[in-house]
Order: structure tokens, then C-alpha cells, then sequence
């Protein structure tokens, strides 16, 4: 039992000591920024397709850009 | 990052650090950019024009980041730059100046502390970051602009 308990609190503190560095700082986002790291492969076609989604929602907010209900933002 | 040591705050530098040692005595404008940033590419003329103005008392020192140097090469085929260049793939300076955000510029006085830091470059703010430079060169500012 004790042997669990002491595997547990290694495990819990190398989970914890993990958390030091998170993500990229600013200066290296270089591979990020390239064109096929983006999540959307045409920007242009993702917007509409959030405009529509927004407007048959009735609602705003979400990914990146607000707006009304009313399909004429 | 053997040899710099990191405080919290960019403001915190208050000497050069030995790659910027040979600007020891004057104002420097330190502008750290990249390749792949947008904004970065768009500043550049505007530093050209700062250097035509203000080069003769400000040094415009442009720090490059990128990891891959042919990258680097590339962006200054396409974008002349008529000030100095200096490369930190590291980013040991970077993290020095605690970057937040691609651009950074840094207004360093004749001692090397940190007197103006901005993020990013918008063209609408640029008789802001003009004033912050006439300030650090001690001039009369031009742009009479509420204070902030």
C-alpha cells in the first residue's frame, strides 16, 4: 500500500513538473505561421460557412468574429 | 540560455547584453521580427523611413529570430531594409526582452535600459511609436498627442 502511495505522488509530481513550459513563446511560432499548419485550408470559405451557422443559429460569438442573428452582419 | 539571465519584466534590463554591446553610448530602436510575420513585413518601410529621419542620432537595430537563416535571406530579397540586422535564432535576446508578440520593439537609452516597448505594428500607430522615439532622443515631440 505504501509502495502505491509513493508511485502515486511520483507520478502526480512528475505530471505537475510537466506544466513548466506550455506552448510556443512568441518568437517561435515560425513552423505554426506556415500556410499547411492551418486549421482551415480557405479562410474565405470557412467565413461563410460561419456566417450561415451563425445566422441559422440565431446566435454570435464562437470562432473569432461576433455578430446578431439576423444574417445581415 | 547559458550566460543571460532572465528577469521578470523587459523594463527590468537596464544594460546591454554582451550581442548588443557595440551600441553601448547610443539610442537604440531594437525590433525583433520574423519570415513568417505579417506585420513584421509591414514595418519595414516604416523603419526604412525612421532611419532616413532619425538615423544619424538612433540606431535601428532589426532582430531576427527565424531558426532557418535562408528564411531570413528570403524576406530581405523582398523587403530592403537599410538599417542593421542581427540574428538571434536562439531567441536568447528574446527571451532577455521577454517578447510577448511578433513584432517587438524596444527603445534602449545610451545606457541600455529599457525606455518604450511596444507589441506588434499597426500603420495607424505609427506617430505613436515616432513620439516614443523623439522622446528617447530627448527632441521636442512633433505629434501632439494626448498622453497615455
Amino acid at each position: 500500500m505504501k509502495t502505491v502511495h509513493g508511485l502515486s505522488l511520483l507520478v502526480l509530481t512528475l505530471a505537475l513538473c510537466a506544466c513548466a513550459q506550455i506552448g510556443a513563446k512568441p518568437w517561435q511560432r515560425g513552423t505554426l505561421a506556415r500556410a499547411d499548419m492551418q486549421l482551415d485550408a480557405d479562410p474565405i470559405q470557412t467565413k461563410l460557412d460561419e456566417h450561415i451557422y451563425f445566422s441559422k443559429e440565431a446566435s454570435s460569438g464562437g470562432r473569432g468574429f461576433g455578430g446578431g442573428g439576423c444574417g445581415c452582419n | 540560455m547559458a550566460g543571460l539571465s532572465l528577469p521578470a519584466l523587459a523594463s527590468a534590463v537596464t544594460s546591454l547584453p554582451a550581442p548588443l554591446a557595440a551600441y553601448a553610448g547610443q539610442v537604440v530602436y531594437l525590433d525583433f521580427w520574423a519570415s513568417w510575420c505579417g506585420p513584421c513585413a509591414q514595418s519595414f518601410p516604416w523603419l526604412n523611413e525612421m532611419q532616413a529621419k532619425y538615423g544619424d542620432r538612433l540606431k535601428i537595430v532589426a532582430v531576427n529570430v527565424d531558426t532557418d537563416p535562408a528564411a531570413a535571406r528570403q524576406f530581405l530579397d523582398r523587403h530592403s531594409a537599410r538599417f542593421e540586422i542581427r540574428y538571434d535564432p536562439q531567441g536568447q535576446l528574446a527571451e532577455l526582452y521577454r517578447i510577448k508578440g511578433m513584432p517587438d520593439s524596444l527603445i534602449l537609452d545610451r545606457t541600455g535600459a529599457v525606455l518604450h516597448q511596444h507589441e506588434g505594428f499597426r500603420s495607424e500607430r505609427a506617430a505613436d511609436y515616432e513620439t516614443a522615439i523623439q522622446q528617447a532622443l530627448g527632441e521636442p515631440s512633433a505629434n501632439v498627442r494626448s498622453s497615455h
